[in-house]
């Protein structure tokens, strides 16, 4: 089990205006503060958590589409927050993102082909027969018919150009995929193609993915292991077997609990009461002090008012933050 | 007893691509103090059946080609717009998807709780004001006083889908329409708005009709389902036999490309193929082209809506035969 990825200390501020006119006043937004995480080569590693808790600005900040406030990611040995551009663009090749809108991801003036081809010239590669070779082949390997190359993103629906970000994101070869959220946008029964696909990819090409999402039954069924995070904060991690059947934090329980059952002969209104949620998560500009669960935690004691919970391993392979564990 | 019956309703949009039609002869009803689910993807005509019943499309370019909406015994149909106004908010009541754009950006939304009140009761200022505190608290808005000031662009999306309900109930409607309450919503805010509108129900009895594309909003709340695809009605059954026993090919489909928290899956059933353009719909049955069972009859004409059960039907030439499957 090799690490592709290991990250330490990782945190992200973004400054927001805060008023003020001839001084502007700025405060700072912790989108993901002090995060460690490890990916494992050929693995996939589920995100979850509600919107605003930092999900896709982890996964950016992992590929270095946008640079984190502190720490370090060792991406396949290298240390790539230390890197310059051209040393950069060197290792985007093995890193790449499939983005949630399939309408708003695709330049909409460029021809399919066009856009698949873009990441190799980039990279160097010349627009010949080759490199057409090339992106033909991407394009079966996707699913799509080779006539579609000369097609623009608006004749298509929205699971066909999800197929067309997922090639030219592949087109590479990347180690790594970040996908943030590649289903959400589409009609539930397209869904599963595509999630199918990228399974299928996977397996073929050796990939290690990243796959963000607010769907837990997705990333159950597509994921190895799951992380759950939180205002910024991963709060728990272990595989999906562990963290779906037996769940130590309350908010990873809760957002096991809030997902609609399967069958109406579960229904759930009343029996899950203890374990529903109230309230709103709060705002990542001023997050609560100590555990930032604790304002909806049903079981909050003092020490979590004051105290950070630390991340400990209860047992092998597992992470929790939590006081009432350990 | 029947509160809103529809009745070969049919909906037609005149476009460039001259008229096509969103809705096909669909017919249901519903009873006081019920909840029907109608699950479909874009597209499947659920929205503009909504919106038909509330009289809410502007015609033209909509167009009521066939088919009536009756509600309490009146024809919605045929009233006027003056007389429908008076239906919406005591009789019919609806809230949308998007609570952003639905709430007006400019006025507090206390003034937009009571504004609805006003519209519908003569009531004092004072009236006026504790009645919609009293909609804002029933809806679980956090010091729903202190909030009556407040803009809709200072509520989250939970929040702001409580105040989208407050303003529906506010009248006491009779029936009240929730066209995807909490598609926008995380798994955790849409498990308290589903149980408020749950409990919302059991507190005025009113009838309910929700919209969605998730089975597991369906499972949580329905009665009774109905399902529909391109435009038509496929199958319709109360919740418990639609999970157990689906006929149609695409119900079937749609129950098992989703994955449960419950079961372990190698593999997810995919449906093949994209929804059809509503200009380019297939002759015949309209899933026929997606459908893991179709054989060259199914392109042959529309299959009609057949009743395998009093309480079951769909439209599938083949679902005599699929049911012992």
């Amino acid at each position: 089990m090799t690490k592709l990825i290991e990250a330490t200390g990782l945190t992200k501020h973004f400054l927001v205006h805060a008023g003020g006119f001839l001084h502007r006043n700025t405060i700072s937004l912790r989108a993901v503060d002090d995060v460690a995480i490890d990916i494992v080569t050929g693995e996939t590693l589920g995100l979850v958590g509600e919107s605003g808790c930092g999900k896709s600005t982890l996964g950016r900040l992992l590929i270095r589409l946008i640079p984190p406030t502190a720490g370090q990611i060792h991406f396949d040995g290298t240390d790539i927050t230390q890197l310059g551009a051209a040393a950069l663009r060197e290792k985007r090749r093995s890193m790449q993102i499939i983005f949630q809108d399939p309408y708003g991801a695709l330049n909409p003036r460029m021809s399919v082909e066009d856009i698949i081809m873009e990441p190799l010239l980039i990279h160097g590669a010349r627009a010949g027969a080759e490199t057409r070779g090339r992106v033909a082949a991407m394009l079966e390997l996707v699913g799509l018919p080779p006539r579609v190359r000369d097609r623009f993103p608006h004749e298509f629906s929205g699971g066909q150009r999800q197929r067309i970000g997922i090639a030219r994101a592949l087109v590479l070869h990347p180690k790594f995929v970040v996908c943030d959220e590649p289903v959400s946008a589409l009609d539930v029964s397209v869904q599963a193609q595509i999630v199918n696909l990228l399974q299928d990819l996977q397996r073929e090409l050796g990939l290690t993915y990243l796959f963000i999402a607010h769907d837990l039954g997705v990333v159950k069924h597509i994921s190895n292991r799951v992380a759950v995070m939180y205002l910024g904060k991963i709060v728990e991690v272990a595989d999906k077997q562990t963290l779906y059947t037996d769940p130590l934090h309350p908010y990873t329980k809760a957002l096991i609990a809030a997902v609609p059952v399967a069958h109406p002969a579960q229904r759930s209104r009343g029996r899950k009461e203890q374990e529903r949620l109230t309230g709103d998560i709060p705002s990542a500009l001023h997050p609560p002090s100590g555990c930032r669960f604790h304002t909806r935690c049903p079981h909050a004691m003092p020490v979590c008012r004051e105290q950070e919970p630390r991340i400990i391993e209860p047992a092998p392979g597992r992470q929790v933050a939590c006081h009432l564990i350990g | 007893m029947t509160l809103l019956s529809v009745t070969n309703l049919t909906t037609a949009f005149r476009t460039s691509r001259g008229e096509i039609t969103a809705v096909e002869n669909v017919s249901f009803s519903l009873d006081a103090g019920e909840i029907l689910g109608i699950v479909g993807e874009s597209g499947s005509g659920k929205s503009v059946t909504a919106l038909t019943i509330m009289g809410l499309l502007p015609q033209p370019p909509a167009r009521v080609a066939s088919g009536e909406v009756r509600f309490d015994g009146q024809v919605l149909t045929r009233l006027s717009d003056a007389r429908m106004q008076r239906i919406r908010g005591p009789g019919i009541a609806m809230v949308f998807q998007e609570p952003m754009t639905s709430l007006n950006p400019v006025f507090s939304i206390g003034e937009q709780v009571m504004e609805t009140l006003r519209a519908h009761e003569r009531l004092s200022q004072r009236a006026l004001y504790d009645r919609s505190l009293e909609m804002l608290e029933k809806v679980g808005i956090p010091s729903a006083a202190r909030r009556m000031g407040d803009y809709p662009h200072q509520l989250s999306g939970g929040q702001r889908q409580r105040v989208m309900l407050a303003i529906a109930l506010a009248c006491r409607p009779r029936l009240l329409i929730a066209d995807e309450p909490t598609t926008a919503l995380d798994v955790t805010i849409q498990a308290q708005i589903l149980d408020l509108m749950m409990d919302l129900r059991d507190e005025f009895g009113m009838a309910i009709i929700v919209i969605t594309h998730n089975m597991g909003v369906v499972a949580e709340t329905a009665d009774r389902v109905l399902v529909m695809y391109a435009g038509r009605m496929v199958e319709e059954a109360p919740v418990a036999r639609l999970f157990d026993k689906p006929l149609h090919p695409y119900t079937r489909g749609l129950l098992e490309c989703v994955p449960s928290l419950g079961q372990d899956h190698d593999r997810l059933v995919a449906i093949p193929g994209a929804l059809p353009d509503p200009a380019r719909r297939p002759s015949g049955c309209r899933y026929a082209p997606r459908c893991a069972y179709a054989i060259p009859a199914c392109s042959a004409g529309i299959p009609p809506l057949e009743a395998f059960d009093p309480n079951h039907t769909a439209a599938c030439i083949r679902a005599a035969e699929l049911a012992g499957t």
